[in-house]
């Protein structure tokens, strides 16, 4: 294992530690524990907060500030963080106005998520939660878990927050996180796997040859290996994927995100999304907005998911809507 | 003689001692953290059962516990062994000495408790398939008149069964699930992690 780091077991600390040294106007911590919390608390409004694993970053603590995110709760690597880190981080950045949690669709997410709404409530403190599902390598049966919540997740908290910063009450901004989540499907891929620090080896080895599709944000392996193909390829492999959903219809508008894993270039992302557009202009579709960097990784990995929302004139206005946070800033 | 804080610490260390085992089997199927996590839960319930009086009675401490883990594992075993020793700490209260059936209704509020909160069932390859074994051959184990620690060394064995079962099913819950037909051949390193706890305290009573 080779990694920029001082001792596996501090990773989590020292990130957040730097997140917070190093942009203290944007963020704060929450002293003793693993959150972070905006700089400028915005009283009267509803509180976004979010969180999961570490080794996602930007996500999520990067997306808080003012337009998305109020608070964002930090695990060990991969690993959702407890109830009582989510239950303070809600406590901190309630207003009175109540909480959304956005939570991506993991069991222990939704779990440790859930037990800590349940403390919250019994405090009186209003909570709500949306659960993002949004990739369709695993098919929503009702037998699996369900799809799982990767990098769709971050327009979530782009709409949802851009909902609670125009001063719309919590029912309001959990039915604009709805529609996100019912209108955008991800799909992503890797050529190389990433190490968890404290495992100091990664979770799977691919040939050189070889490339993984439907992989997830955790080092899990995807759902099948196949060799690897082109960009155009495996831009189309991933766009097909997505549009037999049968959500999006010719004439739709759409934003795009073209999400990198953490160690792609930004130049074979590009060139993904030169592709992505292609397919979109073929199908009829008209892209009004493409987001492309690292929003939402899995630590080192190499590889990229592409993920399509569809647009209605709601959706639309509060993407376009202002935010200033460590990794997204829009005017 | 036997005190409930020391068959806790001996428990714990099994687990903290499989730590490279449980996230090698994770890596397989899962995010590969699972020795991890159940590693530094355990490290953080013993730096709060440390504290405790070392005749501590045996609902504090399996409540000491399932809070410790709740708020130090994360994931998803966090909330489902910190629930399955919650319940558990539930139905011994009270008690001095924990006759087999009550070590059966103990672990029968902990399924429980990992049901509710995972919504999971047997045959989902699970903890439940090790667990739920256990608790039935506990229970016919009991009906033949067995003896608590022949009782205990019965459960170990079915649980022990319920892992190699867990290598011929699919999952259908948790990150596993992800792939499907793929999982096929792999053991599930939650009902490992559970066996290794049954191991642990049946080789420490016996």
């Amino acid at each position: 294992m080779k990694k920029i780091i001082n001792n596996p077991d501090n990773v989590v600390e020292e990130m957040l530690n730097g997140m917070v040294v190093s942009q203290p106007q944007y963020l704060k911590r929450l002293e003793g524990f693993d959150v972070v919390v905006r700089a400028d608390k915005k009283n009267s409004k509803v509180a976004l907060v979010s969180g999961g694993g570490s080794g996602h970053e930007p996500s999520h603590g990067g997306f808080v500030g003012r337009g998305m995110l109020d608070a964002a709760v930090a695990g060990a690597v991969f690993t959702s963080p407890t109830p009582d880190q989510i239950y303070e981080a809600i406590k901190a950045v309630d207003t009175g106005k109540g909480v959304l949690l956005i939570i991506k669709n993991y069991s222990g997410d939704v779990m440790n998520f859930e037990m800590a709404a349940e403390m919250a409530a019994a405090d009186g403190i209003e909570v709500e939660k949306v659960i993002t599902n949004d990739d369709v390598a695993v098919e929503n049966s009702t037998w699996t878990t369900g799809r799982r919540g990767i990098a769709g997740t971050v327009l979530v908290h782009k709409i949802a927050g851009a909902k609670a910063e125009s001063g719309a009450a919590l029912a309001d901004v959990k039915k604009a996180a709805e529609k996100v989540i019912a209108n955008e499907r991800s799909m992503g891929m890797a050529i190389e796997p990433c190490t968890v620090p404290a495992a100091g080896k990664p979770s799977f080895t691919l040939a050189d040859n070889e490339m993984e599709i439907g992989i997830g944000i955790h080092g899990e392996p995807g759902t099948h290996r196949e060799s690897l193909k082109t960009a155009d390829e495996i831009a189309q492999q991933l766009v097909d994927k997505i549009l037999a959903e049968n959500i999006y219809g010719t004439g739709d508008e759409v934003a795009v995100l073209v999400n990198g894993l953490g160690a792609t270039p930004l130049m074979e992302l590009y060139i993904v999304s030169a592709k992505v557009q292609a397919i979109l202009k073929e199908k009829g579709l008209k892209m009004v907005k493409t987001y492309i960097g690292n929003y939402m990784t899995s630590l080192e990995m190499a590889g990229c998911s592409v993920t399509l929302l569809k647009l209605d004139n709601e959706l639309k206005e509060l993407l376009f809507a202002p935010a200033d946070t460590p990794a997204l800033v829009q005017f | 003689m036997t005190t409930a804080k020391e068959a806790l610490r001996v428990v714990g260390q099994a687990v903290i001692d499989k730590k490279s085992y449980l996230t090698d089997l994770d890596q397989a199927i899962g995010d590969g953290d699972h020795g991890i996590n159940m590693a530094r839960g355990f490290e953080s319930v013993f730096k709060k059962i440390a504290v405790l009086d070392d005749n501590i009675d045996l609902t504090t401490l399996l409540k000491t516990v399932g809070m410790g883990l709740i708020s130090s594992v994360g994931g998803a075993a966090g909330p489902l062994y910190g629930t399955a020793f919650l319940r558990a700490s539930g139905v011994c209260a009270g008690k001095t000495e924990i006759d087999a059936v009550t070590a059966k209704a103990m672990l029968d509020a902990a399924i429980k408790g990992i049901q509710d909160r995972g919504k999971a069932k047997k045959g989902e390859k699970t903890m439940l398939d090790a667990l739920i074994p256990a608790s039935e051959a506990m229970d016919i184990a009991i009906k033949a008149g067995k003896t608590e620690v022949e009782c205990l060394a019965d459960a170990v064995q079915a649980a022990q069964k319920g892992v190699e079962y867990t290598k011929t099913i699919i999952a259908t819950k948790g990150r596993a699930s992800y792939l499907a037909e793929r999982s096929i051949g792999h053991q599930d390193p939650g009902a490992t992690s559970s066996t290794v706890m049954l191991e642990a305290l049946y080789n420490y009573l016996e």
